[in-house]
Parts: C-alpha cells; structure tokens; sequence
C-alpha cells in the first residue's frame, strides 16, 4: 500500500529528476537574469531599448534585432551566449527540456517491467518534444 | 482570508489595470494613435526601462496568488491580463504565458507525483495526445494576426468562464467498472484523502472520449498560450470519473508537459523575450507561494467570484482590442 499511495517506482523516479531539474533550472534563469540586468556581458539588445521592440510582431522584432547583429529565432540563441540576453535562453531552454530528461530516466524502469504500450508511449512522447524542440517545423508563417 | 482582504486584493488587481491602460492610452493620445507599435516605443523610450517589467513582476504576483486561491492555472490569467493592458505583441504575451504556465507545472510537479495525487499513468497518454496537437496550435497561432488572436481569445476566455461558472464538480466520481481501454493500460490508483484519513482507490472510464478532448483542448493550448487547466480538470473529473484531486494534481502536472511542446515552438520562432518571460515566472511563483499561504485561510467561493469577473472583464477586453472598438 505504501508503494501505491507513492506511485509507481516510474512515478517516483519522474518526480526526483523533476524537482532536481526544476530548481536548477529556476536557480540558473535567475541568475541569468541578474548578470542580464548587471549588463554581464553586453546583451545584444541593452535593457534600456528591449520597449522599442516588445510591441513588434515577433518577424518584425527578429529583422530589427538583425540590425543589431543578432540573430533570433531557433537555435541560434545557442551560439551567441557570450550575450547578456542570450544567456537566459538556456535556463529557459533547459526547463523546456527537463520533461524529455524526465521521460528518457523512466524508460528502463519500463522496459524492466515489460510495460510495453507504456514504453511505446513515453518514446512516441520524447519524439514529439524533440520534433517540437528541433526548430524542424514552421513556428511563424506571417 | 478575510472579505476585507479579499476585496483589497481585488481592488489592487484593478488599479493595476487601470493603470496599465492608463498608460497605454496615454502613449497613443501622445501623437501617434495611427501608429500604436511607434506610439508604444517612444513612450517607452521616453520612461524608464524597468517600469514595464516592474508593473509585470507586481502584477503577475497578484495573478499568482489569485490563481491558486482561484484554482485555476497562471496562464489563463496571464495571457488575457497582459495581453489586454501591456504594450507587448501577443507573440511574446503568449510565449510568455505557455513559459509562466509551464514554470509553475514544474515546480509544482514533483510534490504532486511523490505524494500520488498526480499519477503519471493517466497523464502520459493524455499529455501525448495535447502536446501533439499544442504543436499544430501553436503553429496556427504564430501564422495569424493578432487581432484575430485577441478577438477569438476573447471569445474562448469568455466560454471558459462560463465553463468554470456552470460546470459541476464530483469529489468521487461514481465509476461502476473502469473501461477496456484503461484497463489495458492499468490507469488506477489509490491517494490519501488527508480530511478523511482514508485511502480512496480510484479508476476511470470513457478513456477514449477523453483522449479525443484532449485533440481540442491540446491545440486551444498552443494556439493562445493558455494552460488549460480549465479544461484538463472537467474532462479528467467529469468524463473519465477521475476524483477531483486526482484530476486537479494531474491537470497541473499536465500542464508541464503539454506546454513543453509548444514553449518550443514559440522559443523557436523568436518569441520570447526575457525581460517578459523571466518578471512573469518569478512573480507568479511568488505570488503562487503566497497563495499556498493564504489558501487555508481563505473562501474558496469569494475568491472564484474574483477570479470569474477578473476572466469576464480580460475576455471582454481582448475581444474589443481584436475587433478594434476598444484599442
């Protein structure tokens, strides 16, 4: 009884990387934001422009910020994390990717149990996530 | 928490609106109503550069603690709220709100699941089936303008409130025999119910219909950035016959995943700015764990009122900005 009112050892092992992930991730993005605020380093856009642009349509906003010598949108945030704005996209990045993390732990305890319609599900999930992740699809067609 | 208490907050929440739109429309008096994004940038230019996100960080706290006294999720506040009253494009408003929504998942994930209110069985089949079609939301959302996005999220706010006002809740949902399908996948469970100090066992049924509900409530997700809290806990508590708490903790647990998917996409467009996102995420966590705080102390029944004609008067706002007669 005591194992069912904890949920399952899938269940358990999901919300111990969850929390961890979560509080690292919550941790790094605050951070992020203070050395954003600190100017450390230099951002692309300086704090005290970022309200001439987030009024823009988000096309509009990634050519203005390629004036800048930026580059947004994708993964692009990846190559420029020397920039103070930048920089915050990876703890954003990084709770966006706790959940696959979360799901790939729990797999062998899956597969361990022969569970295999939930095996089939949680590998179907992770490859709608990463599709999702990839920057494969179109997110802005206007 | 006291009445008094209670309309103080309600009374800080609309003078923070006001003046929000105080300050919108004095930007667009100033010369440049023809041309609101230019408007909106030179009166910023013009304050200085933390005003906005300090409005947004005092706000979203506000938002926080009422969503949990609410008991509805952030985002379905945050979208409408900062949409409505903040010079911000509704991409970012959006990208933000699935960000907010998907912080506060997280963090409140892990307590859930360990203490089995939340179950992983039920909402892995369910989170596959929304985080799929969140994506094609969020596709469609980013391809419209954004007046159509304003005005039809101003419809859809409006329908959830009537959802929330009209749809009955069962704290144990008399389910005769679970279906073939969850069958299949053993979806049951058993929670400590802490006011009774029992063990309540629990199953579903209707699993399939469900999981065609959660198509629609999926792609109304990723399309307006909304959490969808609002719809997870009527289909999981009411169709499937999962108990309240079950279907609440699972609902939010959800969440945490059906926003991944489409916190992606938006991140992937370019829509998210952090001097949005990150104001938005610290001030409803704060006002979140507040909430929590307050919420033994509280009418539950007050406090939903609040949160209702808080709905009604965003919704109402985002269909007016949509359709141009309140800009």
């Amino acid at each position: 009884m005591a194992d069912k009112l904890t949920g399952s050892e899938e269940q358990r092992r999901y919300a111990t990387i969850l929390d961890i992930g979560m509080k690292v991730g919550l941790a790094v993005l605050i951070v992020t934001f203070i050395l954003y605020i600190a100017g450390i380093p230099r951002p692309a856009v300086e704090k005290t422009d970022v309200s001439s642009y987030w009024h823009l349509k988000v096309n509009d906003y990634l050519g203005q910020l390629r004036e800048t010598g930026a580059e947004g949108g994708g993964w692009s945030w990846l190559s420029q994390l020397n920039r103070g704005d930048f920089l915050n996209f990876l703890p954003i990045a990084f709770l966006a990717a706790v959940t696959v993390i979360c799901y790939l732990t729990i797999i062998p305890i899956l597969l361990k149990q022969k569970d295999s319609i939930y095996v089939v599900l949680v590998i179907l999930e992770v490859l709608v996530l990463s599709l999702a992740a990839s920057g494969v699809l179109p997110s802005g067609g206007h | 928490m006291s009445k008094r208490a209670v309309l103080f907050l309600a009374f800080i929440m609309i003078l923070m609106a006001v003046f929000a739109a105080g300050a919108v429309n004095a930007s667009t008096d100033s010369g440049a109503a023809d041309q609101v994004g230019e408007a909106m940038g030179a009166s910023d230019s013009s304050m200085p550069w933390w005003v906005w996100p300090l409005i947004l960080l005092a706000v979203t706290f506000v938002l926080g603690v009422l969503a949990v006294l609410g008991g509805v999720g952030g985002g379905v506040l945050f979208v409408p709220i900062v949409g409505g009253f903040f010079p911000f494009s509704m991409d970012f408003v959006r990208g933000a709100g699935l960000l907010v929504a998907l912080a506060g998942a997280l963090a409140a994930g892990p307590g859930l699941l360990k203490k089995g209110l939340a179950d992983l069985r039920l909402a892995i089949p369910v989170a596959l089936v929304a985080s799929t079609t969140a994506v094609f939301g969020a596709m469609v959302g980013l391809a419209l303008p954004d007046n159509i996005v304003q005005a039809t999220l101003g419809a859809v706010i409006l329908g959830i409130v009537l959802i929330m006002a009209l749809a009955k809740k069962s704290e144990y949902p008399d389910v005769q025999k679970a279906d073939a399908l969850s069958n299949a996948m053993r979806i049951s469970g058993v929670y400590h119910e802490v006011s009774s100090g029992k063990d309540v066992d629990w199953k579903i049924h209707r699993t399939l219909h469900g999981l065609i509900l959660f198509i629609f409530i999926g792609f109304m997700a990723g399309m307006f950035g909304l959490g969808a809290g609002w719809a997870n806990v009527p289909v999981l508590n009411l169709l499937m016959g999962a108990p309240l708490k079950v279907s609440v903790a699972s609902s939010k647990f959800l969440l945490s995943i059906t926003d991944t998917s489409a916190a992606w996409m938006y991140l992937n467009a370019g829509a998210v700015i952090p001097m949005i996102v990150v104001p938005s995420i610290i001030g409803i966590m704060l006002g979140s764990i507040v909430g929590v705080k307050i919420l033994a102390r509280t009418k539950p029944s007050a406090v939903r009122y609040i949160v209702l004609v808080m709905l009604i008067f965003a919704g109402v706002r985002a269909l007016l900005k949509g359709t141009g007669v309140w800009e």
